[in-house]
Parts: C-alpha cells; sequence; structure tokens
C-alpha cells in the first residue's frame, strides 16, 4: 500500500500545484530560518571535546583583588594567571595532568635558506598538551617532560606549516630555525581545530578558531624572552613594568592554565588545594583580600567567556518561533487541502477504507511536503549562511557551513514539522460524516 | 440479507433531538430488488448511510448477511462494507483524477488483493457493463451515462452482497437513465440483491418490491408490478454475490 499512498499523495500535491506551492514554501522558510540560526549557534556553543570536556578545568585565581573605579562583575576572575602562580601551580603538579601556555608569534626558517622565514602563530605549553586534549598526530608525537624540564629546542608543527615547510613530508627528527634556532622536529599533528578554541579563547587568531601553527615547550620560550602574542591585563597595583623580569615578577596575567581531572573527587581535591594556595599568598602577604579561585570545566569556561552572544541565543530562539509560525501557515493550508477533499476521503471510506488507511495516506502526503519543504529549506539555509559568511568575522564565518548531519536534521524537522502540522486536517478530515458528503445531503 | 429491527437513529443537539428513523423494520431477501420511496427528509437517505454502515444508529438490531452489526469498532465496519456492499450514488461519485481502470480499482485495494488478481476482476467488471475501451479515460472525458456504468462497476468489482444505490439514474437525462436502469435489473436478473433509494416512481415501480418511508418510519407497499417473488436464480444461489 506503501506504493499506493505515494502515488495518491503525487496526485493530490499535482491537482492543486499552488497551494501545494505555497505550504512547501512556508515550511521551506521556517526549516531554512531555523536552520541558519541552529547553525551559526551550534558554531558558536558546541562542545569542542565532548569526550573529555568534563574532565578539563580551566584554573583561575582572584589575583587582582579589590580594584576600585573599575566595573567589574561581582564573579570577575582573571581569565589568565600571572607567571609566579602558573608556575607555583606547574610545580605542584596535583592533577595528573596540568598545562601552562602562552600564544607567541615568531618567524620560522624554511629548511631550504633560500625562501623567506614566515612568521606564525602558536603556543608555548608543556608536553602534556597533546594527550591531554587528544591531540591527533601525522608523524611522530608530543615531546616529553624531559624536554619541559630542559628547556629543549624542540617543535610539533601543524599540518599545515609541515605542508609549508617540508611539503607534507614526515619531517620528524629534522630541524626548523625558529628565530635563528635550530629547533628539531618531534611531531606533526593532524588537522585539529576545537571549535571554539577553547584551551586558549580569544589568544591571537580570534576567538572561534585556533590558528595555531605550532607548539614548543614553555620553559623555553620563557628562556627566549618570547613576549605573549595574546592578552595581557594587568591590576591597578601594577604600576610600571620594567623590562623580562619585572614582566615574570608582575600581577600581569597572561599565561592560561589547564588541569586534567578524571573524577568528581579529584575535582573537588583540587578546588581544594586551589583555594588553600591562593590563601597561602593571602598569609604570606602577596594579597591582601580573601581568597578567591576558581575551577571550570569546559562547557563552563565557555559560559563564562559569554563564547555564545546573548543576542545570538535569542536569534537563535526568535527563528525558531517563526518555524512555529509557518508551521501554523502550513496548518491552515493543509486545513483548506483536506477539507476540499471530503468527499473524496467520504468515497474511499465508503469503499471500505479503514480510519488508518485515510492517516496513512494523509500522512503520506504530508512528509512528501514536508521532504518538498526541507528541500528548499536547506537551499534558504545555504543561502543564508553565505550570506552570513560575507558579513561575519572570517574566524567565525568559517564555522558556518551546512554538514551531513545538518542535512539530516532539517529532513527530519521538515517531516516532523509537516506531519505535526497536518494532524489536526487529517483528523477532522477522517471524522467527517461521510454519509451526509456522499449524498450531498 | 438486510434485516433491521426497531431501528432507531436519533440527531442530539444541546436542546433538541430529531428521529430520523423511528421504530424502523425492514427486510430485504437475498436476491430482491427493493425501491425505497418517499418525500424529502422522510429519512431515506439515513436509511441508506445506516445501511450502508457508513453512520451508526441509535437503537435497534441491524443485520447485514447474517452479520450483527451492533458493537462493531470502525475497522470491523470498513471490512464488512468493503467485502459486502457496492454503493452506487446519484452523483457518480468517481475521483477526477484517477482514470477508469484506477476508480474501480479502489475498493479492491483496501481489500489488499495482489495485482494480477485485480486486474482480472477490473477487466470482467468493464467488459460486463460494456466499457473495456474506456478503461484508461477520465470521468471527465465521459458522458453521465458512461460515468454512472463505471461506479456500477466499482460497485460491482468486489462481488458484493448487497448493492445499495442512491437515486442512480437522478442526474441523467431519460436515455441514459433508461440505459442505467436496464443495467441494474439486468444484475437483478442474475442473483443480484440491491435496494435502490429514489424519488420516481417510474423507476419505482420497476423494481421487484417498493418500501415508503415517511417521517422516519416504514410503509411496506409490497406488491409491485414484478411481483414478490425472489428470483429463481438468487434463490438457488443463497450466499452467492451479487452476478449479473
Amino acid at each position: 500500500m506503501f506504493a499506493y499512498y505515494f502515488d495518491l499523495a503525487l496526485r493530490s500535491l499535482r491537482q492543486n500545484v499552488v497551494l501545494t506551492a505555497l505550504m512547501i514554501i512556508a515550511i521551506g522558510v521556517g526549516i531554512g530560518a531555523s536552520m541558519t540560526m541552529l547553525t551559526i549557534f551550534r558554531a558558536a556553543s558546541g562542545d569542542p571535546i565532548p569526550q573529555k570536556s568534563a574532565q578539563l578545568f580551566n584554573v583561575q585565581i582572584d589575583s587582582y583583588g579589590p580594584q576600585p573605579g573599575v566595573p567589574l562583575a561581582p564573579d570577575f576572575l582573571p581569565y589568565r594567571l600571572d607567571y609566579i602562580d602558573a608556575l607555583a601551580l606547574m610545580r605542584a603538579h596535583r592533577a595528573p595532568r596540568q598545562v601552562a601556555m602562552y600564544p607567541i608569534s615568531v618567524d620560522i626558517a624554511p629548511p631550504d635558506s633560500q625562501r623567506d622565514p614566515v612568521q606564525a602563530n602558536g603556543h608555548a605549553t608543556y608536553g602534556d598538551f597533546f594527550p591531554m586534549f587528544d591531540v591527533p598526530f601525522e608523524y611522530g608525537g608530543s615531546w616529553g617532560s624531559a624536554e619541559d624540564q630542559s628547556h629543549a629546542p624542540v617543535v610539533v608543527l601543524t599540518r599545515r606549516l609541515n605542508d609549508q615547510l617540508f611539503g607534507g613530508a614526515d619531517s620528524v627528527g629534522r630541524t626548523v630555525t625558529i628565530e635563528g634556532d635550530a629547533y628539531r622536529v618531534m611531531g606533526v599533528m593532524q588537522t585539529w581545530r576545537p571549535t571554539p578554541p577553547f584551551y586558549d579563547l580569544g589568544s591571537g587568531g580570534g576567538r572561534y578558531t585556533a590558528d595555531d601553527e605550532f607548539f614548543l615547550p614553555f620553559a623555553r620560550a620563557i628562556d627566549q624572552h618570547w613576549r605573549t602574542a595574546g592578552g595581557f591585563g594587568c591590576p591597578s597595583r601594577a604600576g610600571i613594568i620594567r623590562g623580562w623580569d619585572g614582566m615574570l615578577t608582575s600581577p600581569c596575567v597572561w599565561i592560561a592554565l589547564w588541569v586534567e581531572l578524571p573524577t568528581a573527587g579529584s575535582a573537588a581535591q583540587y578546588r581544594a588545594f586551589l583555594h588553600n594556595y591562593a590563601d597561602s599568598q593571602r598569609q604570606s602577604g602577596r594579597f591582601n583580600w580573601p581568597a578567591r579561585v576558581a575551577l571550570r570545566d569546559v562547557s563552563q569556561w565557555l559560559d563564562y567567556n559569554h563564547v555564545v552572544p546573548p543576542a545570538l541565543t535569542t536569534l537563535t530562539g526568535v527563528s525558531f518561533a517563526v518555524l512555529i509560525v509557518c508551521l501554523l501557515n502550513a496548518a491552515g493550508l493543509m486545513l483548506a487541502k483536506f477539507m476540499a477533499r471530503i468527499g473524496s476521503v467520504a468515497l474511499r471510506r465508503a469503499l471500505g477504507a479503514t480510519r488508518p488507511a485515510i492517516y496513512a495516506q494523509c500522512l503520506m502526503e504530508a512528509a512528501m511536503i514536508g521532504v518538498a519543504g526541507a528541500i528548499v529549506g536547506i537551499g534558504l539555509s545555504e543561502t543564508g549562511l553565505i550570506t552570513c559568511r560575507r558579513v561575519l568575522p572570517d574566524d567565525f564565518a568559517i564555522l558556518t557551513h551546512l554538514r551531513t548531519g545538518d542535512i539530516l536534521i532539517a529532513l527530519l524537522l521538515a517531516v516532523f514539522s509537516a506531519l505535526a502540522a497536518g494532524l489536526y486536517p487529517i483528523w477532522r478530515t477522517s471524522r467527517v460524516a461521510y454519509g451526509a458528503a456522499l449524498t450531498g445531503q | 440479507m438486510l434485516r433491521m429491527n426497531h431501528l432507531s437513529k436519533i440527531y442530539r443537539t444541546e436542546v433538541v433531538e430529531t428521529y430520523a428513523l423511528r421504530d424502523f423494520n425492514i427486510h430485504v431477501r437475498e436476491g430482491e430488488f427493493v425501491a425505497v420511496t418517499g418525500p424529502s427528509g422522510s429519512g431515506k437517505t439515513t436509511f441508506l448511510t445506516i445501511a450502508g454502515l457508513l453512520e451508526e444508529f441509535s437503537g435497534g438490531e441491524y443485520w447485514l448477511d447474517g452479520v450483527d452489526t451492533r458493537g462493531l469498532n470502525d475497522n470491523q465496519r470498513s471490512r464488512l462494507r468493503n467485502q459486502k456492499i457496492g454503493f452506487v450514488f446519484q452523483s457518480f461519485n468517481l475521483i477526477p483524477d484517477l482514470n477508469v481502470f484506477d476508480n474501480i480499482d479502489v475498493p479492491l485495494r483496501y481489500r489488499g488483493m495482489k495485482g494480477a488478481e485485480r486486474k482480472r476482476l477490473i477487466n470482467g467488471v468493464l467488459e460486463r457493463v460494456g466499457l473495456t475501451s474506456r478503461a484508461r479515460h477520465y470521468p471527465a472525458e465521459m458522458s453521465g451515462g458512461q460515468q454512472q456504468r463505471v461506479a456500477i462497476a466499482r460497485a460491482l468489482v468486489g462481488s458484493p452482497r448487497l448493492l445499495l444505490a442512491d437515486e442512480p439514474t437522478g442526474n441523467l437525462d431519460t436515455q441514459m437513465a433508461r440505459g442505467v436502469m436496464e443495467l441494474l435489473e439486468e444484475l437483478h436478473r442474475g442473483g443480484a440483491t440491491i435496494v435502490m433509494v429514489t424519488h420516481d416512481p417510474d423507476l419505482a415501480a420497476r423494481a421487484q418490491r417498493q418500501v415508503h418511508i415517511i417521517d422516519g418510519t416504514i410503509l411496506d407497499l409490497s406488491a409491485t408490478a414484478h411481483g414478490e417473488t425472489v428470483p429463481a436464480a438468487a434463490q438457488g444461489a443463497q450466499g452467492a454475490p451479487a452476478r449479473l
């Protein structure tokens, strides 16, 4: 009977092309608006590391203290750590894995000295960075704690930089020249673009996409006096900072610190440790305010950083309201269409169609309208996203693409919506007074 | 074949109850051709829709081919309707976007028959009503008389036990009406059980038996020009489907 219902639905849709087109457009516009906003919303709010997001925690310490005259939110804590706190927490080594990091920008010379050096952005960090964030490798791997401790001149390249420097060949063991010194390549990463780049939001390449092209040991970068290429904030008590050593001993914040805590128990223990550490700084006279710390997992960290602008959440909600309005319109049109067919439905009932058979026939028609609506909606959504990509910042625009999963969601949403819109009309159609419809009385 | 005992049908609103049928008794035997007449609003159509299991009744009994229809659910009524009843309507009620073949196919589809079997039955019934050459034509391409023949073919294709006809010649000119009526008479001679609602006294007179409905109750006029004897063919084929 499926083929029969399909054929009947096709005939019915062809019978009144204008009405059919209006229904498809109504559903298509709703799907297009909601899918466009959903894609943008998800690009901005997706979990960048779903398998571990609840085990990775960003560390914050109130190293600013009260800031008279500066309007700060009551729950404000500096987004990064100063060098003293970062180093102390790294040395304490109270989590199975912990990494400090800061963004740097350096000149890297290709092995072929004929070519000009390229300027590249990257991060100075620890070897635990790679296993901690599940970074996949094309060749080789990360450096180890020995290289961290010995401040070794080693580097991990992204695939893109490796393509640029070595033409995509396995470069593990070869050397590149960074700011005049030779660095041994330990590994080449596969393409890895956590979205958003939660591990150091706002560093270098923007809020939504990481443009890191290399990673090298934190201690090595400190030795080289490479300043941060990212955010650098100071409390009012910082005063004038003199020289590199002045920066390392200043209360200015520029280092992100993450810890991996696999269980709720270990997270609670680390939180207590962190509080004790801050309190010890107060007791030692470094802080003269009550200890305030925060340990936020990935999703909490993204929320705290307002990665999803509130306006975007509102707009996404509005787009779904548009979908509902469109569906109500489609339901009205479907009601008109189905009620105009009362005679035909009554006849089929008289000839032996059961009520479920009538439901099936009408639902098939509604589903076909939904599929057509999905196709229109996906087209409109793609058009909307193309427009968005033209007006949005590049780092964000690159994320706003429909994926296969989105198309499937649009299809299911449209079919489900069309079926939902058709339920009342179908119910009404199946409950008419057949005798009156057939005999004209 | 069709027996209604003390049947009633009441339409209720918040303020008033209206009896469409009241203490309604009728017995149509196997192979009979009964004409049901009566003025407008007398309850003819209500009788026909209840007889066709398109509406439920309020009280009494209705037995169709030995089946007590009280308490049947909607699906059971649909299946019984599909298997035992054929309808012929005044306005033909053909589906305009289906051709003749597909229109006749509708009741067989709901019976779940295989394609080859459906095709055999449809071709057979088209031959009986003389429309084999019109199988691929659409209703709009045919005269009223031809459309009513298609409707009769559709009513007959599933070999129903009872043919219910509602003013089958009401929308036809005299010549076409004669042709349709002759077809019904031919079916009756073949043993079909037919109940025909009509306003036309001349047509009613051609039936084997006339019953008259007034204010929802029945007046059996019995003796007609054709007598009230059940045709021999039908007597010898108790329980067999209506056929030419």
